[in-house]
């Protein structure tokens, strides 16, 4: 069981600033996301775009802003949960928070703050009937152990980093064949990596299927087939047991949708005091709520999360007062572990 | 403020005639968001998400797409002849009339 007093539910800018905000309080925090890496959207749609409008940076590329919290909230020592999602919430016999996620990882804090933003990223399913009926029986969107396709004919789709980075490895001597599926000629992904899976299909290691999408998929029990279809040849079918679409992530609320939050148009509704829910204890900040007047700006996170970390503390010791420091005063002392 | 008007069609297939600045740096999948009509816009406008992804019903001389924008089209569904993301159509005069239909939004 991880304890802490803050669990905040999402990695992103609004989330880790938190920490430096509770730090400053003397309130530890530990951070759940399911991303491998912290830094949310900034790090996973947009690392290398610039962003305008951070007070006192001219422009900042989206990952080095993250790079720089998490840099200025290293003396709060924050823990992390990464590459796992919170699932579901429980409150124990000393009205703590129970929060427990996909992997069963258990987690336990008297405050908890949402900064889901857009919700857990998920991949983007092909839609195609029936493609249900075959997840984990040969349709797989996230490759989690490679050596599950060794000797195996794979049949990729999508023409992304990811789509083109697991072609070359599982045609490196893993997969018995690769089929590389793709909507046309060129691709998004890194230019190196388009040109090593050209080559590949030069020299017959990877079948590329260009201008051509699976439609439909077949079997019984498990996948046995895939409908394609292609821009001239029309209707052909690949006979394989392993599908892995590949279509990128799309955040979604998830299952925070079911806490018994108040939810509006897809966000949590918060009283705009401290950005409380409507459950005691809890917290929204961030893109993941919504109130009038909100502006989905990573600016507004950092002040919503700040108040809300006041709230926090007076919610915790209720009889302590609390004075505002300036860290220009007395700088900043983090914790030791 | 110059406005022109433009159509949108959302996924029920009911019509908004929507007014819209021109001089505004705006977007349709901006407009779309504004006028409360069911547009995510996951990324921003950046064209990275293709949650704002729409056809195009008249025939209007659009902008060219770019590369991020083709790219992005490549790894959406229900992609047509007539696909776009709305974030990347900027409402200008040229655009007066202009008829868009959403499409449907992805699993």
């Amino acid at each position: 069981m991880i304890e802490t007093d803050i669990l905040i539910i999402g990695a992103g800018p609004c989330g880790l600033f938190t920490v430096f905000e509770a730090g400053l309080l003397k309130l530890r925090c530990h951070m759940i996301d399911s991303l491998p890496e912290p830094g949310g959207q900034c790090a996973e749609i947009y690392p290398k775009k610039p962003i305008f409008d951070i007070p006192a940076f001219p422009e900042i590329l989206a990952g080095e802003l993250v790079e720089n919290l998490m840099q200025q909230i290293e003396p709060f020592k924050p823990g992390f949960t990464l590459g796992e999602s919170a699932v579901t919430i429980e409150k124990d016999k000393e009205n703590k928070f129970v929060i427990t996620t996909d992997k069963g990882t258990k987690h336990r804090a008297p405050i908890v703050a949402i900064a889901g933003g857009l919700g857990v990223f998920s991949p983007r399913k092909p839609p195609i009937q029936e493609l249900s009926s075959y997840e984990d029986k040969g349709v797989e969107y996230i490759i989690k152990d490679p050596e599950m396709y060794r000797d195996r004919d794979v049949v990729i789709s999508g023409g992304g980093d990811s789509a083109l980075d697991w072609a070359i490895f599982l045609s490196e001597g893993v997969a018995k064949s690769v089929t590389l599926v793709h909507r046309r000629k060129g691709f998004k992904g890194h230019p190196d990596s388009a040109q090593k899976v050209l080559d590949l299909a030069e020299k017959g290691k990877i079948r590329f299927v260009a201008d051509a999408e699976v439609i439909g998929v077949n079997g019984g029990e498990s996948l046995e087939s895939l409908t394609v279809k292609h821009k001239e040849e029309g209707l052909i079918e690949i006979t394989t047991n392993h599908w892995i679409p590949l279509f990128g992530l799309t955040p979604k609320l998830g299952p925070i949708a079911d806490w018994g939050l108040e939810i509006e148009k897809n966000a949590i509704k918060v009283n705009t005091f401290d950005y409380s829910t409507n459950v005691p204890g809890i917290y929204a900040i961030g893109d993941v709520n919504t109130y009038p007047g909100k502006l989905k700006l990573i600016l507004c996170g950092f002040h919503e999360g700040t108040l809300m970390v006041q709230s926090a503390f007076k919610r915790l010791y209720p009889d302590k007062n609390l004075v505002l420091k300036y860290t220009t005063v007395n700088g900043i002392t983090g914790f030791d572990e | 403020m110059s406005m022109i008007q433009i159509i949108i069609v959302d996924r029920e297939g009911v019509e908004y005639k929507v007014d819209a600045p021109t001089d505004m740096d705006m977007n349709v999948m901006e407009l779309c968001k504004a006028s409360d009509l069911p547009v995510e816009g996951t990324c921003g406008g950046m064209a990275m998400c293709a949650s704002c992804h729409c056809y195009v019903e008249s025939d209007h001389a659009l902008p060219e797409m770019s590369e991020d924008e083709e790219s992005m089209l490549d790894e959406a569904f229900f992609v047509e002849e007539n696909s776009r993301l709305s974030c990347q159509l900027y409402l200008k005069p040229e655009l007066r009339g202009l008829r868009v239909r959403l499409a449907p939004e992805s699993a």
